[in-house]
């Protein structure tokens, strides 16, 4: 089948506006989601989901809540890994002291404190630009990670400062298998995804666009800076919060606070920055890439007869982020989304380019 | 001149009034003491040499910049303080000398960001994107075509407005206002830059504009021609002085404003 348009004429602003205007678009996200529920399973092993697609998922959910914040609204932010530990811990705690609550409830109110945190601390934002934003939001990632070690009621005082959740079940279903954990994650992703399509495309989208591209046009057409800021604040923290709760208690099981420390908080701006600034899609790639690159350095070489040392491998690992970053930066700043939608263009017209 | 209106505007209403305006920066004075109103309904243009202080007036009116003295009215109520998103909350709407597009997004999207003001659905509505959200989308959709077959831009409103001519970024952002729905609209040289044609056709925008939907202007241009043509009465500033303010034909007339653009030492 070919990808085209042609002949798919919108007779109203209605299905000129659905999510995925193209039909082949809409095939294809419905193709992903049915492979990913019916096809996988039947095939995954424990280690495709605890190492790849979990992460790969939980990450992807993080990304977009950065990619919210920095690619729509253009308030870059090295707090992530900070907000990532509100939701878990604040997760961790509602199952601790209300054991009998629904575990999507927890993940929720995981998303729903580190959301108040975020707007907190993105108040700074209306009074700082670019380079002193972020300095603001390290400052915040480090009281985070100070606070969620010194402050020992969040760990209920366990003596290691590491705690760890156990019998998980979601409406009397025991979510003990990976490939139950690996559903679950697809659920709450998925939706929260589309969903964050829906607000891009909406009047809050183009408010932060609008204050991205340009925030003195923004406040002239009527839109309050403060409304637009703490919005993208308050939506993206949402989302790296509830990503936090699920990292604790869907792919960790036990956490410290080291999990959620500054190395976090720069892998999934990685992710954005190598899947694409202001793309949903590309949040996707960017963790796919990013989680899959080290096993891939670490089982093809060994494959193929050129055995690296793990040393090796990690060195390799860093030299391609930095030149893939360096090249997105310079080169494609809307990333892999972009090299994506390039190809699908081409597709579109192939073959006749004109 | 568009006479039939004139006699009507004579008598109008007045819209907005400027008293005894000043704004400086720092040791420049770039507005000294000005007064003039615009009336409901009218094309007022403000002219002046380079420097002479009309972007600086725009910003004072929609609240850009706050005037050291001076007291503006705008619709019956004197203001102390406003920020910009109050004056478009009142109905004020501009574009900028130097196009002020958002430059990530279609034409379509820039022009639907002008309807943020009138659309009213909460979060959660938007999330679901259904029922309510979904039919507002629709209905300001809607008003965004009619300003887009009107600027005939329907071509390129899915474009990245980055990737378009110059005129045509100046037609986006002319419907971004409009979108707006303002009762004040300034229009900073809307056509700097521009061909006979793009000039040609932007004139007819704005002269449509001010006839069908009755949206009352103020123009800053340097076209002589196009001032003429345009505008019901003329203001004319000069090193931020006003030094005339009346129909075209008598500020044409004017000594003052002869010197000023002859550059008569002062
Ligand atoms: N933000 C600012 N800071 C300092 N000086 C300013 C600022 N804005 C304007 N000025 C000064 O105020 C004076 C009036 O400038 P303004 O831009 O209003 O002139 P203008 O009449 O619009 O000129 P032009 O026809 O060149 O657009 C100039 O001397 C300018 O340098
Ligand atoms: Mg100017």
């Amino acid at each position: 089948m070919f990808y085209r348009e042609a002949g798919q004429f919108k007779t109203t602003y209605k299905a000129d506006q659905a999510i995925f205007p193209i039909v082949q678009d809409r095939w294809f996200v419905i193709g992903v989601l049915a492979f990913a529920v019916l096809i996988l399973p039947l095939f995954a092993n424990q280690y495709l989901y605890t190492e790849v697609l979990i992460p790969v998922l939980i990450l992807s959910l993080a990304a977009i809540g950065l990619n919210i914040l920095t690619g729509y609204c253009g308030q870059l932010s090295l707090g992530t890994g900070g907000f990532m530990a509100v939701g878990a811990y604040a997760a961790y705690n509602l199952a601790l002291r209300v054991p009998e609550t629904n575990l999507i409830v927890v993940f929720l109110f995981g998303g729903v404190m580190a959301m108040l945190v975020g707007v907190l601390f993105g108040i700074p934002s209306l009074r700082i630009k670019g380079f002193y934003l972020a300095v603001a939001t390290l400052a915040s990632q480090f009281f985070l990670e100070w606070a969620f070690a010194r402050v020992k009621w969040f760990t209920n005082y366990a003596p290691s400062g590491s705690v760890a959740v156990a019998n998980l079940e979601l409406f009397g279903i025991p979510i003990d298998t990976p490939m139950r954990k690996y559903l679950l994650v697809l659920f709450i992703v998925a939706v929260l995804a589309l969903a964050a399509k829906n607000l891009i495309r909406g009047r809050l989208g183009r408010m932060w666009m609008a204050t991205r591209d340009m925030d003195i046009a923004a406040e002239i057409i009527g839109i309050r800076p403060l409304h637009a800021k703490l919005s993208a604040f308050a939506v993206s923290s949402f989302y790296v919060g509830v990503a936090g709760a699920m990292w604790g208690f869907l792919r960790l099981g036990s956490w410290e606070p080291l999990a959620f420390d500054i190395n976090r908080s720069f892998q999934i701006l990685f992710m954005v920055i190598i899947g694409g600034l202001g793309s949903i899609l590309g949040s996707f790639l960017g963790a796919a890439f990013i989680v899959l690159l080290p096993i891939f350095l670490n089982q093809v070489p060994g494959l193929l007869g050129i055995p690296l040392s793990t040393a090796m491998v990690s060195h390799l690992e860093f030299m391609i982020f930095g030149a893939m970053i360096v090249f997105f930066l310079i080169v494609e700043p809307h990333g892999l989304a972009r090299l994506w939608a390039i190809a699908k263009e081409k597709l579109r017209l192939w073959p006749f380019p004109f | 001149m568009r006479a039939p209106a004139d006699s009507d505007i004579a008598a109008g209403e007045i819209l907005l009034s400027i008293e005894n305006v000043s704004l400086s920066f720092g040791g420049v004075r770039a507005i000294r003491d000005v007064s003039f109103d615009i009336k409901k309904g009218e094309v007022r243009a403000i002219i002046g040499p380079n420097g002479a202080g009309k972007t600086s007036m725009l910003n004072v009116i929609n609240g850009f910049y706050q005037p050291q003295q001076g007291r503006i009215t705008f619709k019956g109520e004197t203001r102390t303080k406003m920020r910009p998103y109050d004056a478009a909350h009142g109905g004020i709407a501009r574009t900028f000398q130097n196009v002020a597009l958002f430059k990530g997004m279609s034409a379509l999207d820039n022009i639907m960001a002008g309807r943020t003001l009138k659309m009213r659905r909460g979060l959660l509505w938007q999330l679901l994107r259904i029922g309510p959200a979904l039919n507002e989308e629709i209905v300001h959709r809607h008003r965004v075509e009619e300003i887009i077959d009107f600027l005939e831009i329907q071509a390129i409103r899915k474009v990245p407005v980055a990737r378009l001519p110059y005129g045509l970024q100046k037609r986006v952002e002319l419907g971004r206002a409009l979108a707006m729905e303002p009762d004040l609209l300034l229009l900073d040289e809307p056509m700097a830059g521009m061909n006979l044609e793009e000039k040609e056709d932007m004139s007819r925008f704005i002269i449509d504009v001010n006839d069908h939907f009755g949206t009352t202007i103020a123009l800053i241009e340097h076209d002589m021609g196009v001032v003429m043509d345009l505008s019901d009465r003329v203001v004319v500033l000069d090193h931020g002085v006003k030094i005339a303010d009346g129909t075209p034909d008598e500020v044409k007339r004017n000594q003052n404003v002869i010197d000023a653009y002859l550059g008569v030492a002062h």
